[in-house]
């Protein structure tokens, strides 16, 4: 791996800067057209189960409770009930205070092999002192997450204050060390341009995430595929600079199995079909594993079926 | 690259289209059979399976189709209101928009473009052309063109085999819309989206004649350029047939347009947005199968950025997925002949004896048809032919520049002036790049994008004239004088 930065704000500064420009235009053109691919018959039923299991099983309301964490954590293990060929998911990903919860069930259910996933970090806005996103931190890992969702501080990236940023990740990534994932939320939609994606991108892969996410999903818009293909690229060519494959995941907006394959195809025309699997690709969603449970059905008896032959969580 | 992700087939449907055994001559509103009795054959070039067979038309024919032309001209159309012929252009612009996948598998089929591209391209293209011509039919005399602006006559046109439906559009909107009548002949190779309009002017309720469509080779091109009765040309096609057309008229001193070949540069500074660049590099050359005059065919890429520019070059280009025209997800369809692909053969050839070094993306072609891979040459000069000829094929030549300086004097440096691609993300620079260079159209930080409001065409040898806008409506009328 080569050092790309010395540690230095002005070594930090300067690579972002040189970092090439990102045409509008020309990304969302590019986006769009990746988004006419027309994925059928056997490379939809594989795309369908691929994405299933790339899927972070999501609940975070303020609403969650044990009881509907718990019909998570059994919908993560076996999403269909009817059908134990569907894999289960990549992850199941909750607040704080529902992870302890959210192991146990899904030790309970069989699900030991799916890891937890917590948002921290003062999720979503990161308007916290350091001290509370590290306990925040801290307390997830404890409580058995083993994948934290974290938040930039967009606040300061915005008004230029980039070491702040580049610490804060630096410092929850020492948190997790060996015994969570980290990934780190651009929160795209407020960062609101794709220079700023791509630096954003950079700063937190130079920081040590493992994972660059774009949004909370409390923020519109979030998971585009224009930002995703930038995103793509990042790691793409982060790869070829250090060595070190970079995981992405779009979250916020991705519902049906259409916008879930387009997703896939931008990965696999982007960074490559090596990001094709759930240790480098995930996608944030609640909805969306119903209506691929729906479309793999349809494939499989060649009728639609009504959304009651999917559980309602 | 392995790819654990292969998109499986996804065909479009050729059962939209209906394609006749034969075709005949489209002259004055009829399917008329042609004097020679003789019938080309036409072919998809990605299977060689013959497609239909349509009539040859000798200069008989040429000249019952000028005549009807004139009919129609003397006894409805001069005396159709302008409003009236915005009415027809409209209708024809809807009827292309309903039967839009009509005409985008057949000319899939006979082209042997990805249907991606006769789909979201050509065919709303045309339609578009249409649209925005019907606008100006009845606008003309208070659009600045001078004293009481009007139709030549009788247009003589002839059209190229790479955008066969959009290249008619290009050429018979305008001409409608300012007054004229026309006889039209597609390309030998391409003619069946042209038939298949003729039914649309049938369909749309065009007076007989307005509109007639003449099939055939380069003889019936000739005779039909040559013919005493027509009062304008209007070609698009090669430098070498836009030559002899320039002589022949010269002679009767009637006007044309020739929109005629190019070698596009596009230039790539190290300060450009670079993965939308590489996108467009790869639409400016493989769009098409690069079967565009105003391909961006030059790379002319900054010496510093160079090496790194096309490792990204190439990765991407592995990626294009070539194969059949008809599968939605082919980026690279057939060459359109096997007589083009010999030509492309040949000047590849040269690359590399010259010098050159050839690079192709890694993929595997069908066996049956027409088919030349996505490729490079690198190591190129300005001295070697692949710089300076026309390639019409999906290769692209790579040469160096160190100065913005030296990049606008190579990009200059061809007999050809149509279009040339900028890619910086300084404005300053964009804006004075496009003062220096000599094309017909420059685009910046993007290639290949047409809009029938913009007026299209070349400096030096790649033509005379603009199609398109308002300059190209010009083209099709006089003005001043009694009556002239």
């Amino acid at each position: 791996m080569r050092d790309l930065i010395d540690g230095s704000e002005r070594s930090l500064l300067t690579f972002l800067e040189n970092l090439p420009g990102v045409d509008k235009v020309g990304a969302d053109s590019r986006a769009a057209m990746l988004g006419t691919r027309s994925i059928k018959t056997s490379s939809k039923a594989m795309a369908i189960d691929l994405a299933i299991s790339m899927i972070d099983l999501t609940t975070l309301e303020g609403a969650d409770t044990p009881g509907k964490v718990r019909s998570l954590a059994a919908k993560a293990v076996r999403p269909d009930p009817t059908d134990s060929s569907v894999p289960s998911v990549g992850a199941i990903c909750v607040y704080n205070d529902m992870v302890e919860i959210a192991r146990k069930y899904l030790d309970e259910f069989g699900g030991s092999h799916i890891p937890v996933a917590a948002v921290s970090t003062a999720f979503p806005s990161g308007r916290a002192s350091m001290a509370v996103k590290v306990q925040d931190t801290k307390d997830a890992i404890a409580a058995g997450a083993s994948e934290i969702d974290m938040v930039i501080d967009r606040g300061a990236f915005l008004s230029g204050r980039l070491m702040e940023v580049f610490e804060e990740i630096r410092e929850i990534k020492e948190v997790c060390s060996d015994s969570a994932h980290l990934k780190v939320i651009l929160e795209t939609g407020e960062l609101a341009t794709y220079d700023n994606v791509r630096r954003a991108s950079y700063l937190v892969m130079l920081a040590g995430a493992d994972f660059i996410k774009t949004s909370t999903g409390k923020v519109s818009p979030a998971a585009t595929p224009s930002v995703v293909l930038v995103m793509l690229e990042a790691v793409r060519d982060f790869y070829r600079l250090t060595g070190r494959r970079i995981g992405v995941k779009p979250a916020g907006g991705i519902r049906t199995t259409k916008d879930a394959i387009k997703q896939l195809v931008l990965v696999n025309e982007t960074a490559g079909s090596d990001w094709l699997n759930p240790k480098l690709f995930r996608i944030g969603a609640s909805a969306l594993l119903n209506d691929l449970l729906l479309q793999r059905m349809k494939l499989r008896t060649g009728h639609y079926s009504s959304s009651n032959y999917v559980t309602v969580d | 690259m392995t790819n654990l992700f292969e998109y499986a087939p996804a065909p479009e449907s050729r059962s939209v289209v209906k394609i006749e055994k034969d075709y005949d001559l489209f002259i004055g509103g009829k399917f008329v059979s042609a004097s020679s009795k003789k019938r080309l054959a036409t072919i998809n070039p990605a299977t060689e399976e013959i497609l239909s067979k349509v009539a040859l038309a000798d200069s008989k024919d040429v000249d019952r189709a000028v005549r009807a032309a004139r009919a129609a001209l003397n006894k409805s159309w001069a005396r159709t209101k302008p409003k009236e012929r915005a009415k027809y252009l409209y209708r024809i612009a809807r009827i292309l928009q309903e039967r839009a996948r009509e005409f985008a598998v057949l000319e899939s089929l006979d082209n042997g473009k990805p249907i991606r591209e006769s789909r979201d391209v050509d065919i709303p293209l045309a339609a578009a052309h249409f649209f925005y011509h019907a606008g100006w039919a009845d606008k003309l005399e208070f659009a600045g063109f001078g004293n009481r602006p009007r139709p030549y006559g009788v247009v003589g046109q002839i059209i190229p085999w790479n955008f066969p439906l959009l290249m008619l559009s290009w050429k018979i909107a305008p001409a409608l819309a300012t007054g004229n009548t026309v006889v039209l002949k597609p390309a030998e190779t391409t003619p069946l989206t042209a038939l298949l309009f003729a039914e649309v002017c049938q369909q749309a309720g065009l007076p007989d004649g307005v509109v007639n469509i003449i099939t055939g080779d380069g003889t019936t091109g000739a005779a039909l350029i040559n013919h005493k009765d027509i009062d304008k040309v209007a070609f698009t096609g090669s430098t070498e047939v836009g030559k002899l057309i320039a002589r022949s008229i010269a002679e009767r001193g009637i006007p044309a347009t020739l929109e005629l070949g190019g070698k596009g540069a596009n230039v790539v500074f190290d300060d450009a947005p670079i993965d939308e660049a590489v996108e467009g590099i790869v639409n400016g050359i493989f769009f098409n199968q690069g079967h565009v005059c105003c391909a961006g065919s030059r790379l002319l890429l900054q010496e510093n950025i160079a090496d790194e520019f096309l490792l990204r070059l190439k990765e991407r280009m592995a990626r294009i997925r070539v194969g059949d025209p008809l599968d939605k997800n082919t980026d690279l369809g057939a060459i359109n002949s096997s007589t083009q692909l010999a030509k492309i053969r040949e000047i590849s050839d040269t690359g590399s004896k010259e010098g050159a070094t050839l690079w192709s993306a890694p993929c595997s072609l069908p066996t049956k048809g027409f088919w030349y891979p996505p490729a490079i040459f690198t190591g190129v000069t300005q001295a070697h032919r692949i710089a300076r000829e026309e390639i019409f094929g999906p290769i692209l030549s790579i040469l160096n520049f160190r100065t913005p300086q030296e990049a606008m004097e190579k990009a200059n440096n061809t007999p050809y002036g149509l279009s040339a691609g900028l890619w910086t993300e300084k404005g300053s620079k964009i804006l004075w790049a496009a003062q220096q260079l000599k094309a017909g159209v420059i685009w910046a930080n993007t290639f290949n994008k047409f809009d029938p409001a913009s007026p299209f065409g070349g400096y030096k040898e790649s033509g005379w004239g603009r199609e398109g806008g308002r300059h190209g409506l010009a083209a099709y009328l006089k003005t001043g004088g009694a009556n002239s």
